[in-house]
């Protein structure tokens, strides 16, 4: 293991969560201990419930709680078939159930709290759920053997059966169930040797896709609740601005209103159906209190950030001389800036909220399902356990969902109206009121040597998420996840220096976005390293294959992505292909983008090749859809997201001014995953951060410009006129 | 105003405003939730039912344009043959992802083999560049078709 990597995510997990780690990136970020009633699981007569994740019942219905939140990544599906694996159920008759708001319960081992994010579903809760299952299968083995009078180890366990085979007599789970119940939970149950895995490896279908073919699937924003009304909300246009006035008596009159809810930051309308509501909404007349923000542009955020990236930054990184090695080589400097952007999830922002005397019930799709429960206990004035939070299938996450805000406002809108309440967020309501993914600057330094960067000084400007998100990871003025894929940088470099600036915008709330903080730093390495060389007059993958010695996964990953893309083979004129290689999120994924650059600037994907090693895949199949997914996620970023702000406003409104990549700008794109027994890694984030840069090279081969920003600037790469 | 719509084969009651889309008269009114909201200016295609076979988006037809004409929601693409097709293969080729979007992409798929039986590449995108995925799942949207279609369309890998 070489020391670049002890800091990363990945290590801190195969270590256990242990110690021994650089101060500043002490993880799992454990937040505060939430003053949170005991809970017990679900628990009904009759059931074995070993854990938080299993339940048995005397027919045999093995029910699976899922921690994580479904948003499309597979988890449910993943999870499934971890739980199911090691407890030997019949994976073909189990039944799933989303969690329960609970951090005791189902907390993300990494984070300490119940969290969907940063990739680490599997990676973080793989050994917790692999000994949930064992425990269950090694209880439910004792209760057999106990009644046979046989010896636990002559029983074996499949397709939810216990068998005695000397004595050819079998059991059932459910026949099983309250025997085992009686049994004292086994601490260090067996794992199965993963060369027995029968599900875990396997391309096996979703869970969750059946119901979502026919439309029967209930995300959150579908929920019916009996006397619901209708409402939508909108907030001060300009970010941060106070309700002054409102005159209702049009909207009032309309057919299908009901009610208007006005306070001190946002109205809304209530109505008899969400179009009802709508055009009440549009029907109020609103003097807002725009506040300071009003003066706040695009161009002072940009300026304000270049401003802050000239100072020096906090140290999160250090290794060798890196003065002294700048010094020595030929010198290169660059600076790299990508813009905020939204989230855009397809469902829009919603909450369903009923209040009752004493207790708040909430219908949601979230991916913070305790978060939720706090704000909304807040909100509504009531003790937490009070607050039931009853979670959906998630119509895209994207780190959106990371927020609770949509429930805050929810359960203070609901608190002013009598009955039941739906509140949909309008699309554009949805755009302009986003937490928006933080722009960055990254300043860069580096020498080479004999076809070889021997120095490397990059230091990252941005907001810091962490330190608004989870307060206690944020110390020592160091982001982790801002550096995050600086830090964990996969080449072989004797001299390095990583610094971090938190700069944070004026008017915007940042928050964490597909591909969170290594979408920056990649960007920033790959297009850096693709420059470099160049000035070292080197193939591009060669380049990188010198200085992967310290990072073999990486390394073979490259090699194979350039054998897949047909890697040096002839293209026509202003085509080209770029490369990515990344160790993100503790998966190890090269990427070639070919694109095309026509006359007048516009860009054109060819085909995408990408090889991964994000060691054991538990559904390959899910692996490849996320990184195509994910690649797109991110090129769609790479080719137009942008989110600008003029007078304290968000410009973007809808799928009309914020692009999305759609099918006919589509290319083939071939994932091909590299069998490793390795811990799993995460995948959910990792297109998003391999596209952009990748793009961004292939445009720089086509065209011999090195864009140095996102979203590509067409006029940078058009045909100069004579 | 009272009036009725033929919804998936079944007349139903009604009473809204005719001005109100059909979107929110399927979701709100009669609680056929599968038809998703998306963007409401017709950008995204969440919203496709088929009004007598075609694809539009629900979003913006006034439900009192709809008269006699049959409406097709997600909920019952299952009773027509290029329907039944396109559902069987989204899930062969496990197209779906976060899903919210799919039920547009499976009613414009569904009416696309409904017109060409054999659609080529052209077809496809003509058919379905007015369906946005957020979570990218365009490659296996196409090879699902394909496949529906009986042109092939393996998963790539």
């Amino acid at each position: 293991m070489s020391t670049r990597t002890a800091l990363s995510r990945r290590v801190v997990l195969q270590n256990g969560l242990a110690g021994g780690l650089v101060l500043a990136f002490q993880w799992p970020l454990r937040a505060a201990p939430v003053n949170e009633p005991e809970q017990q699981p679900d628990q009904p007569d009759g059931q074995f419930a070993p854990n938080a994740f299993i339940r048995i019942d005397n027919a045999g219905k093995t029910t699976l709680v899922i921690p994580q939140a479904e948003m499309g990544q597979g988890v449910y599906t993943a999870i499934a078939m971890i739980l199911a694996e090691e407890l030997d159920a019949d994976y073909a008759q189990v039944v799933i159930k989303h969690a329960p708001a609970s951090d005791k319960l189902y907390a993300n081992p990494l984070f300490g709290i119940q969290v969907t994010g940063n990739s680490n579903s599997i990676r973080s809760f793989w050994d917790k759920l692999r000994g949930a299952g064992a425990a269950a299968r090694a209880m439910l083995i004792t209760a057999a053997a106990s009644q046979w009078q046989v010896d636990a180890e002559s029983c074996s366990a499949a397709n939810g059966k216990v068998t005695h085979a000397a004595s050819n007599r079998t059991l059932t789970y459910g026949e099983l169930a309250d025997a085992a119940g009686k049994l004292s939970v086994p601490d260090k149950p067996k794992l199965k040797d993963p060369k027995d895995f029968t599900l875990i490896g396997k391309p096996l279908k979703r869970n969750d896709t059946p119901d979502k073919s026919d439309g029967k699937t209930i995300y959150g924003i579908d929920v019916m609740v009996p006397d619901m009304k209708f409402a939508t909300l909108a907030q001060c246009p300009v970010l941060g601005g106070k309700v002054k006035h409102v005159d209702d008596s049009v909207a009032k009159k309309l057919p299908g209103v009901r009610q208007v809810v006005v306070l001190d930051d946002l109205v809304a309308v209530v109505g008899d159906h969400m179009w009802a509501a709508w055009q009440g909404l549009d029907a109020l007349k609103v003097t807002w209190d725009e506040g300071l923000n009003a003066k706040i542009n695009s161009t002072d955020i940009w300026n304000g950030l270049r401003v802050e990236s000239t100072k020096n930054g906090v140290l999160a990184k250090s290794e060798g001389d890196v003065d002294k090695g700048l010094a020595q080589g030929e010198r290169f400097d660059a600076d790299y800036e990508l813009p905020l952007l939204a989230h855009a999830t397809m469902e829009p922002m919603n909450c369903t909220v009923r209040l009752t005397p004493g207790a708040c019930e909430i219908w949601i799709g979230t991916q913070v399902q305790s978060r939720c429960q706090q704000y909304a206990a807040k909100a509504a004035g009531l003790p937490i356990d009070k607050v039931t939070i009853n979670n959906h299938y998630l119509g895209g996450g994207f780190g959106r969902r990371l927020e609770p805000d949509m429930v805050a406002s929810a359960v203070r809108i609901a608190k002013e109206v009598s009955t039941p309440v739906k509140v949909v967020w309008t699309r554009e309501e949805d755009m302009q009121h986003d937490v928006y993914r933080p722009a960055y600057r990254d300043t860069i330094s580096a020498s080479l040597s004999n076809g070889k960067i021997v120095a490397w000084k990059y230091k990252v400007t941005g907001s810091s998420v962490m330190a608004r998100w989870l307060p206690p990871a944020f110390k020592n003025g160091i982001d982790i996840d801002a550096v995050d894929s600086a830090v964990d940088m996969p080449y072989d470099i004797p001299n390095k220096r990583i610094e971090y600036v938190r700069a944070e915008p004026p008017a915007v709330i940042t928050g964490f976005w597909r591909g969170v903080g290594p979408n920056n730093n990649v960007f920033a390495i790959e297009s850096f390293v693709d420059e470099l060389a160049r000035k070292a007059n080197m193939d591009p993958v060669a380049f990188r294959l010198g200085m992967l010695d310290g990072t073999p996964r990486l390394k073979a990953a490259l090699k194979l992505v350039a054998e897949k893309s047909a890697w040096g083979s002839p293209l026509p004129a202003r085509v080209g292909r770029g490369v990515s290689a990344q160790p993100s999120f503790g998966s190890f994924i090269a990427t070639v983008v070919e694109a095309e650059v026509d006359d007048v600037g516009g860009v054109h994907l060819r085909r995408i090749t990408c090889a991964v090693d994000t060691g054991i895949a538990v559904n390959p199949d899910t692996i490849m859809a996320q990184l195509q997914g994910g690649l797109i996620f991110g090129l769609t970023a790479a080719l137009w997201g942008e989110v600008t702000l003029e007078k304290g406003r968000v410009q973007q409104s809808n799928f009309n001014d914020y692009r999305m990549l759609r099918i006919d700008e589509t290319p083939p794109i071939d994932v091909h995953v590299i069998k490793s027994g390795e811990h799993p890694g995460g995948i959910g984030e990792t297109g998003a951060t391999a596209g952009p840069p990748a793009l961004r090279n292939a445009i720089y081969a086509a065209t011999g410009v090195p864009l140095r920003r996102l979203p590509i600037d067409r006029a940078a790469i058009a045909v100069k006129k004579a | 105003m009272p009036f009725s719509i033929k919804v998936n084969g079944a007349l139903r009651d009604i009473d809204v405003d005719g001005d109100t889309p059909l979107l929110w008269v399927l979701r709100d009114v009669l609680g056929m939730t599968g038809t998703k909201y998306g963007c409401g200016i017709a950008q995204c295609g969440a919203c496709t039912v088929h009004i007598d076979g075609s694809p539009v988006r629900s979003c913006l037809l006034r439900v009192g344009t709809v008269g006699d004409r049959a409406v097709t929601t997600i909920e019952g693409v299952s009773a027509t043959e290029a329907g039944a097709k396109v559902q069987k293969a989204w899930l062969d080729l496990e197209v779906i992802q976060c899903g919210y979007c799919q039920s547009g992409q499976i009613m414009s798929a569904a009416a696309l083999l409904a017109k060409h039986p054999h659609p080529d590449d052209a077809d496809i995108n003509a058919a379905m560049a007015g369906n946005i995925c957020r979570c990218g799942t365009y490659v296996r949207i196409r090879e699902a078709i394909k496949s529906a279609a009986g042109n092939g369309g393996r998963r790539q890998s």
